[in-house]
């Protein structure tokens, strides 16, 4: 009770810190639109090449859109920091606030705002002409997207806390995110990767988040392979979670 | 009571940089307690280790009669922190700064509501407290911190440098909020400070801090009476002539006398005491006196003499040390 009640408490914060700032919206959705108009445009004859399964680019595109957003949530840790500088986190700290309400309080306002921006780019590749599998399929997109966010979240949190700096947090989200992103079907159908990629991507969470949307959200759903993806980036969560609560015992040992 | 206890904290930083060497405090319940010293002494280093924010690497502490590393939990029920930099959040308002804090410590629906009102009201915030924190004045920050550190009615309370950055308007009024939630509430306050006239004002004993250790303890007239006594000094009306001399002759207890023209100065054990003797043997021997004053030594004066430097120049070195 006390741990539900303190996250919602840290959340309730920083999601009337995101309704002050209404241009978040339109700030936030920028790269994903362009993503979705300008690859949709550039890579729109892929569907054309053999071995492309399935209808059109932009419809095959839209939940590798959806997780490409969820990945933005790894900037999360920046108001942690924020919050370092300025004495907030301190006083958070010295005060009996559930440790996990911390991390958590922050995941779930990334989650939500991650929500209405995926349905947003839903909606938007829907007027664009693509056709997804129904409401539930779209959900469980929505869903697993979430739970990449979350991941992301968890472990920005846990960096920030330990970093304290902004340079090293935008040095290490910059440098994972692109091949994060590349070595996944996030934008390319699995069977056209090269073979190394195709390896490499078994183990990257964002394809795990890719490929359970992408299944949800397309004509032959394959729920045994949702279940699995789902179940690996629930335990992915468990882990960054508990790693972005710990770090504040380190963070109080050098304090 | 003791309300706040600490024996032989010793805590180093990463890089073997050494906060604290050896430091015991010990505060009575219900008092003022100043630990001064220049930057870098371990005062702040002290503050976090005593309201949970760091451990110490040995030593112990109890703050409200629990143990601040076995027991931190029940220690932070007790006690509220104004930390050196801002608690507040800045993108939210101030009632709903208070609304959050409240329900941290489990002040939830109508005792909630209550008890924010009444910090509002008290700080002079309510007609502000629906304004985002961000655009309060310094002063109004400041006031909205100590309110932050006050929604639980805290036993014990940690001030960090309370003052650092407030214009002297706001520096006494917060002086005269903390006497008094002292002096009401019968709250222990340990306050930090960087100001001698500060500690000097409000503690009612305090620890003088240099290196990580605490060098010399006392109230503050006890730790200014350590040092020769007070200065005592008279201007004359007119020029005073070789009687002056022998006047002064008849008074005992003066040392290190200095005569220079009209004015005259010496040290004495207790200056109220002296004065009239003083005035007496000058007037008897023919000269009147214009004015007469007794200058207490300053904490600076003690501060030169148990940490063999003074505040200014221990406050530079830091400094530079740090830069």
């Amino acid at each position: 009770m006390t741990a539900l009640r303190h996250t919602w408490q840290v959340a309730l914060r920083y999601i009337r810190a995101l309704l002050r700032q209404p241009a978040w919206v339109g700030i936030s959705l920028t790269q994903p639109v362009i993503w979705l108009l300008l690859f949709g445009a550039l890579f729109k004859r892929t569907a054309d090449i053999p071995g492309f399964s399935g209808g059109s680019y932009i419809e095959f595109l839209t939940p590798g859109v959806v997780v490409m957003l969820a990945m933005s949530s790894a900037w999360i840790g920046m108001a942690f920091i924020e919050d370092i500088n300025r004495g907030t986190m301190d006083r958070l700290l010295v005060s009996p606030i559930w440790r996990g309400a911390l991390n958590l309080g922050s995941v779930a306002q990334s989650v939500l705002s991650l929500v209405i921006q995926s349905l947003i780019v839903i909606g938007l590749s829907l007027a664009l002409g693509a056709r997804f599998s129904g409401i539930e399929g779209v959900a469980v997109l929505i869903a697993v997207a979430g739970l990449l966010g979350a991941v992301f979240a968890s472990l920005s949190n846990g960096i920030a806390v330990l970093a304290r700096q902004r340079e090293t947090l935008i040095g290490i989200v910059t440098m994972a995110t692109l091949p994060l992103t590349f070595l996944s079907t996030a934008l390319m159908q699995e069977s056209l990767l090269p073979d190394w990629i195709r390896w490499v991507a078994k183990f990257n969470p964002v394809n795990w988040a890719a490929e359970a949307g992408r299944s949800a959200a397309g004509p032959d759903t394959d729920w045994g392979l949702i279940a699995t993806r789902a179940g690996l980036l629930t335990l992915l969560l468990l882990a960054s979670a508990a790693f972005a609560t710990r770090a504040f015992n380190a963070y109080q040992r050098s304090a | 009571m003791k309300a706040i206890e600490a024996s032989n904290l010793r805590k180093a930083y990463p890089g073997g940089v050494c906060a604290l060497d050896g430091l015991s405090l010990a505060v009575e319940a219900g008092t003022i307690f100043g630990l001064l010293g220049p930057n870098g002494a371990g005062k702040s280093t002290t503050v976090k280790i005593l309201t949970t924010l760091s451990r110490p690497d040995s030593g112990e502490a109890r703050v409200a009669g629990l143990d601040v590393v076995r027991d931190a939990q029940r220690v932070r029920r007790a006690l509220g922190v104004v930390g050196q930099k801002h608690g507040l959040d800045p993108e939210s308002t101030g009632r709903e700064n208070l609304e959050m804090q409240a329900e941290i410590y489990g002040l939830s629906g109508s005792a909630r509501r209550e008890r924010v009102e009444q910090l509002l009201e008290r700080f002079g915030l309510a007609e502000a407290a629906g304004r985002i924190a961000r655009t309060y004045s310094g002063g109004m920050q400041r006031r909205l911190d100590l309110a932050l550190g006050l929604v639980h009615r805290p036993k014990v309370l940690f001030l960090d440098e309370p003052t650092t950055g407030l214009d002297p308007e706001a520096r006494a009024e917060l002086w005269r909020e903390i006497e008094r939630l002292a002096g009401e509430e019968e709250m222990t306050i340990l306050l930090t400070t960087h100001y001698l006239e500060e500690a000097d004002r409000l503690a009612a004993r305090l620890a003088i801090v240099d290196r990580g250790r605490v060098v010399a303890e006392g109230t503050p007239d006890e730790l200014k009476s350590e040092l020769r006594g007070d200065t005592v000094q008279v201007e004359l009306l007119e020029s005073a002539n070789g009687d002056a001399g022998f006047a002064l002759s008849q008074v005992s207890g003066l040392s290190e006398l200095t005569l220079d023209g009209r004015l005259i100065r010496a040290q004495v054990d207790n200056g109220a005491a002296a004065i009239p003797s003083l005035i007496t043997a000058l007037e008897r021997g023919g000269l009147r006196v214009a004015s007469a004053t007794v200058a207490r030594p300053s904490l600076d004066d003690v501060y030169l003499r148990h940490a063999g430097r003074s505040f200014q120049q221990a406050d530079t070195n830091t400094k530079e040390v740090a830069a």
